[in-house]
């Protein structure tokens, strides 16, 4: 019987030859990885567990990214940061990135990739629930808490329960209106937030194959908003140009059997989808950015994981150039080396940096930010009464700052022409 | 591992993600230190919006003025309890306040994980939907012998499905208990 692409990577990595859905098995881990949220109370655990002796199983395969709650005073979150740079120098992580220093990288997620710790065919485990974003790259990749994750640390090991997969087919040339953001929030609206729950979604079809690895990335992060275990899509070209260009490890390359079994399969014609939003309070609130054009907003916010890449800035600056915003807007790059690209890429002779900041957006550093809220100093976090259309990836109540605020997820696409009027707006208007 | 869980019910909408039962913007305190940690108790599910906080009438405070603990000790929950994002600090954060169990219709994969493998709570999974036919302030009992939910107040019960794989997870405390007792931690 024929397995799919998760279930031949989970196969290799638990040695075995086959297996199932719904199978529970050990798992060798390749690389895990943490932040400064979720790192302080996993080496808490693993401590505890394993006691004065503790040995992390390899210290290389250990990957440490403050990100979360860096540029602020609080002084609980800055103690997060100082416990990481004991441990790191303690246990001679080298894979470590200090915030402070020139190796600080940013979003963790992104940084994964970056940095070339994302490769075909392997496992990786991440105390953020986001991690599922590395399956990008034709690889295995969740999101586990700390107990997990401090399990990881001492024993290399962990179990997990065979996903069954939905598959999601999107066929067509991009439309210019289009991003990878508005296909998986279509993808939202039409499964909902529990619909992928315990699942792997496997995205296929020559519509996903034309993008560059950032918007497939956007996909596979946002898997976990359908309750997804892990999103992917198999290496190809674009994929394995990407590593080679960051690492000379060796990566090896899975597709899914033509008999391979899916629960379920969605197909889409992407020249037959319009620009999405997700309305509050959640990201399965789906609307067309037509059906909600004219709402007054009082800030837009381009950033994060999901939505914090350069092709999205690049998007975002297409539109925005030679205007001004008339609400704020914050631009927060996911990583510094997306900061300099900032600067470096340009649009008729113009540097994004310089577009952006000639319309009036505020500039940030890169990290998490307002993503999730965060203290009460972090920038562009939501206000009570306040009304934002973002690039982030989750609406929920509160997440963002207020409780009281109200969120809209959108691609950058929508959300620079929104900056540019002040209300939801259908980008196509400036395309 | 208890028999029975006893006590009184706080109900709760569908889709309660993690940023509803622990707000991100606490997740800085340590969960190691005694004192500390008592903050997850006090701000447990205070994300919620008050007027969904204690169905089915709303705005009721799930821990009331400077409290670190609740007088509630099982939440009934809906479909997708604990999505969103990974913090063990949300099960943890419900341990804290006192909770002994949540029942609910469906579990986001890592919230589920993380009560289980962490050892902080039960989550039992419901036949049925049952958000709708238990009160706040409902005397609960839960067998975990027999898998059954019975409401004093009410009068009715409810079957649970059985805990499965991670029943000797649950058992033996944590994943950590689990795999010593296994032989996994010790190779
Ligand atoms: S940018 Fe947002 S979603 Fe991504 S890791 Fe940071 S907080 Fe999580």
């Amino acid at each position: 019987m024929g397995m799919t692409i998760t279930e031949k990577i989970l196969a290799k990595a638990a040695k075995r030859e086959f297996v199932e859905p719904g199978e529970n098995i050990w798992l060798n881990v390749d690389v895990l990885m943490t932040h400064d949220v979720c790192g302080p109370p996993t080496i808490d655990i693993w401590k505890r567990e394993f006691g004065k002796e503790a040995k992390i199983w390899d210290k290389d395969k250990l990957v440490i990214f403050p990100d979360h709650y860096i540029f602020t005073k609080n002084p609980q979150a800055n103690r997060n940061v100082d416990l990481l740079r004991e441990f790191a120098n303690e246990y001679g992580i080298k894979n470590y990135y200090d915030v402070g220093t020139d190796r600080y990288k940013g979003v963790c997620h992104i940084a994964l990739a970056e940095e070339g710790y994302n490769l075909p065919g392997t496992v990786l485990f991440g105390t953020d629930s986001h991690t599922c974003t590395s399956g990008a790259f034709g690889m295995f990749s969740t999101g586990v808490g700390n107990t997990d994750a401090a399990f990881i640390l001492g024993t290399g090991k962990i179990w997990e329960k065979v996903p069954a997969s939905l598959k999601f087919t999107f066929n067509g040339k991009m439309p210019n209106y289009l991003t990878a953001k508005d296909l998986i929030l279509k993808i939202l609206g039409d499964i909902t937030t529990d619909g992928g729950t315990y699942k792997a979604l496997e995205f296929d079809g020559d519509a996903i194959f034309s993008l560059p690895m950032e918007e497939r990335m956007t996909l596979t992060n946002m898997a976990i908003e359908v309750g997804a275990m892990n999103g992917i899509i198999a290496a190809d070209k674009v994929t394995e140009e990407y590593v080679k260009a960051r690492t000379d490890k060796k990566y090896e390359l899975y597709q899914s059997d033509e008999d391979a079994k899916y629960v379920k399969k969605f197909s889409y014609d992407v020249s037959q989808l319009e620009p999405s939003v997700a309305k509050p309070h959640s990201p399965d609130n789906y609307s067309t950015v037509k059906d909600v054009v004219g709402t007054k907003l009082t800030k837009c916010y381009v950033g994060s994981c999901t939505g914090g890449k350069l092709p999205d800035f690049i998007s975002a600056a297409k539109i925005i150039a030679g205007k001004e915003v008339k609400v704020p807007t914050f631009i927060v790059p996911g990583s510094v080396n997306i900061a300099r690209q900032l600067k470096e890429e340009k649009i008729n002779g113009e540097t994004l940096y310089n577009i952006f900041e000639k319309a009036g957006c505020t500039i940030a550093e890169a990290s998490c930010a307002a993503c999730l809220g965060g203290p009460a100093d972090t920038v562009g976090r939501a206000t009570d009464g306040e009304v934002i259309i973002s690039t982030t990836n989750r609406n929920f109540p509160g997440r963002m700052g207020s409780k009281k605020s109200a969120v809209y997820l959108a691609s950058p696409l929508s959300v620079a022409a929104s900056s540019v009027t002040g209300v939801i707006t259908d980008p196509r208007e400036f395309l | 591992m208890e028999k029975e869980i006893i006590g009184k019910a706080f109900v709760l909408g569908d889709n309660i993600d993690t940023d509803q039962i622990i707000p991100a913007e606490h997740l800085v305190y340590s969960l190691n230190d005694a004192d500390e940690s008592k903050k997850y108790g006090h701000f447990a599910l205070s994300g919620v919006p008050f007027e969904q906080s204690g169905l089915p009438e709303g705005k009721i405070a799930f821990i009331n003025g400077e409290r670190n603990d609740s007088d509630y000790k099982v939440i009934v929950g809906g479909a997708n309890f604990g999505c969103g994002s990974s913090r063990e600090h949300a099960p943890f954060a419900l341990e804290k306040a006192g909770v002994k169990a949540v029942v609910a219709e469906s579990y986001a994969r890592i919230f589920f994980r993380n009560a289980v493998d962490g050892g902080f709570i039960v989550p039992y999974e419901t036949k049925e939907k049952i958000n709708n036919k238990i009160k706040t302030n409902d005397e609960i009992v839960i067998n975990l012998v027999e898998n059954k939910l019975v409401n004093k107040t009410s009068g009715e019960s409810f079957e649970l499905k059985p805990l499965g794989d991670i029943l000797p997870i649950i058992e033996a405390g944590n994943i950590f208990e689990y795999a010593r007792k296994s032989g996994l931690m010790n190779e």
